[in-house]
């Protein structure tokens, strides 16, 4: 069972929370001007690493708010939660 | 060395001592005609068709850990080929047919027992579901039938059909073909059959880079120095994301731990297969009268082999649901496999963007039931450099086509 710390609510079960998947993963501002291979590359692509992951995750049966959290997929260790609001939304898809 | 009677008479008057060992431990060459990169049951049968039907023996097969070690002995050994679409259920149908002889074909018994497979209706919905899939199975020339509560109480003694269950059974669908295989001996019987056709198996040997020239892959680098081949096809499951890495691709995977769980020991009670999508889970009954138990993966991505708590408690949940008379069972062992799941939940078996490199990856939940026939389209893509028709719907630019092939909840329990 993960421990994750919530910003706002502190450390609570993983089964309170649902997983959002890589951060730092941006909308394109004009999905027009993309080739399919980009559109596909935004949409399907992932950087699915082995160690240190950038992901987001929701605190559903809580505060219900979405936070960053800083993990190692292969100890699951968790290293860092943060707040997106602090302007950390785009940090995470190159990793540390 | 056959397998047969007379070997064992033979070897039992030597008091077992001169059976030989069941593959060769050979030191890597420095050049092969091609290397395939992962030693499970994908890789392995992808060794063996290379060799038996295309004539192509300079092959590696090159493992990080030992033969058996990952995925391929990580499942509930589930063999069925009743998929909703098209396109899925007729490689897996390949495959079934393949495994159907496949223990005469290696010389080595796998332990195929067809003892057929229920996939549970638990509503009016899944009811839908089950009559559509059973229709498009037909029309593909895969046996599958829709059979009653009734029918399923009679063949199931054990499982509770009460309509006062928390989620009734209200039928299901019937494949009599499907069933279990043992999983050690598939990865041990591609071995020793490929082997005998003179591949390489080289264990304890990871690849640690990719070497390419001018958009063509050259060799890799190894924990046992470098090799070189033309010819380079990867299929390793849960690291494919890493080695594509390696090449400089990025795919559409992301990997999840998938737990499986066996029971202590029990008279048998359960000579089928139970899958139920709606409280998911599925259960069978080993010959040595384990419950082999799996469910869901876990939600979020990882490469520990190993599940979390959470998962365990649903699955028991869920197969208790089923059958209340196992909610005293001990459970005996469990364990993880990493798994590649695609965003349409089928595989890419597919040429790259890089001459001479080839993916096999992104099987997910359902990889071992499609071991011989991965491999067998797999073979033909790496020998011929063009897709078989089987697996042509299955390459990587279909995420840029838009073709994709959504198995996600339609085959037959959700992924």
């Amino acid at each position: 069972m993960l421990l994750i710390k919530c910003p706002w609510c502190g450390e609570r079960a993983e089964t309170e929370f649902s997983y959002g998947g890589e951060a730092g993963i941006v909308r394109p501002a004009e999905p027009d001007a993309l080739s399919d291979a980009e559109w596909a590359d935004y949409l399907f692509n992932r950087t699915n690493p082995r160690g240190a992951h950038k992901e987001l995750w929701n605190h559903a049966q809580g505060c219900r708010r979405w936070f960053g959290v800083e993990r190692d997929t292969v100890s699951y260790r968790i290293a860092a939660t943060y707040e997106l609001s602090s302007g950390n939304t785009e940090s995470g898809s190159q990793g540390p | 060395m056959k397998y047969s009677a007379f070997s064992l008479v033979r070897n039992a008057f030597s008091h077992n001592r001169n059976w030989q060992t069941a593959w060769r431990k050979p030191e890597p060459r420095r050049k092969y005609d091609a290397i395939i990169v992962g030693g499970g049951g994908h890789g392995l049968a992808t060794a063996y068709y290379l060799a038996k039907e295309h004539g192509l023996r300079n092959v590696a097969v090159l493992e990080k850990g030992w033969i058996g070690g990952g995925n391929t002995g990580r499942n509930t050994t589930i063999v069925r080929s009743n998929y909703l679409w098209t396109e899925a259920s007729l490689v897996y149908e390949k495959s079934l047919k393949l495994w159907e002889g496949l223990s005469q074909d290696l010389n080595y018994n796998v332990m195929f027992s067809q003892r057929g497979v229920y996939n549970i209706g638990h509503n009016l919905q899944d009811m839908r579901d089950i009559e559509r899939r059973v229709s498009a199975n037909r029309l593909n020339g895969i046996d599958a039938e829709v059979v009653s509560a009734a029918d399923i109480k009679k063949a199931i003694p054990a499982i509770n059909t009460s309509p006062d269950a928390r989620y009734p059974i209200l039928g299901a669908s019937l494949q009599r073909r499907a069933g279990v295989a043992r999983h050690d001996a598939v990865a041990w019987g591609f071995a020793r059959a490929a082997d005998e056709l003179g591949v390489d198996i080289i264990e304890q040997c990871e690849v640690t880079a990719v070497n390419r020239d001018n958009g063509k892959v050259t060799g890799v680098e190894t924990t046992r120095g470098t090799i070189n081949a033309d010819k380079i096809g990867v299929v390793v499951a849960g690291d494919a994301s890493v080695l594509a890495a390696m090449a400089g691709l990025r795919l559409p995977v992301e990997s999840h731990p998938l737990q499986a769980f066996v029971s202590e020991p029990l008279k048998p009670v359960l000579d089928t297969v139970v899958m139920s999508g709606a409280v998911h889970g599925y259960i069978s009954q080993s010959d040595k009268g384990e419950l082999v138990i799996g469910a869901g993966i876990d939600a979020y991505t990882g490469y520990g082999q190993r599940g979390s708590f959470p998962i365990i408690q649903h699955t028991m949940e869920a197969i208790i649901e089923l059958f209340p008379i196992f909610s005293r069972v001990r459970m005996l062992r469990l364990w993880g496999g990493i798994v590649d799941i695609c965003p349409d939940a089928c595989p890419i078996i597919s040429k790259t963007s890089i001459d001479g490199l080839y993916f096999n990856c992104g099987w997910g939940t359902g990889g071992f039931k499609a071991t011989p026939g991965s491999g067998w389209v797999f073979a033909h893509t790496i020998a011929r450099d063009e897709p078989h028709e089987l697996n042509a719907p299955f390459a990587l630019d279909r995420f840029v086509t838009g073709a994709l092939i959504d198995e996600h909840g339609a085959a037959a329990v959700a992924h």
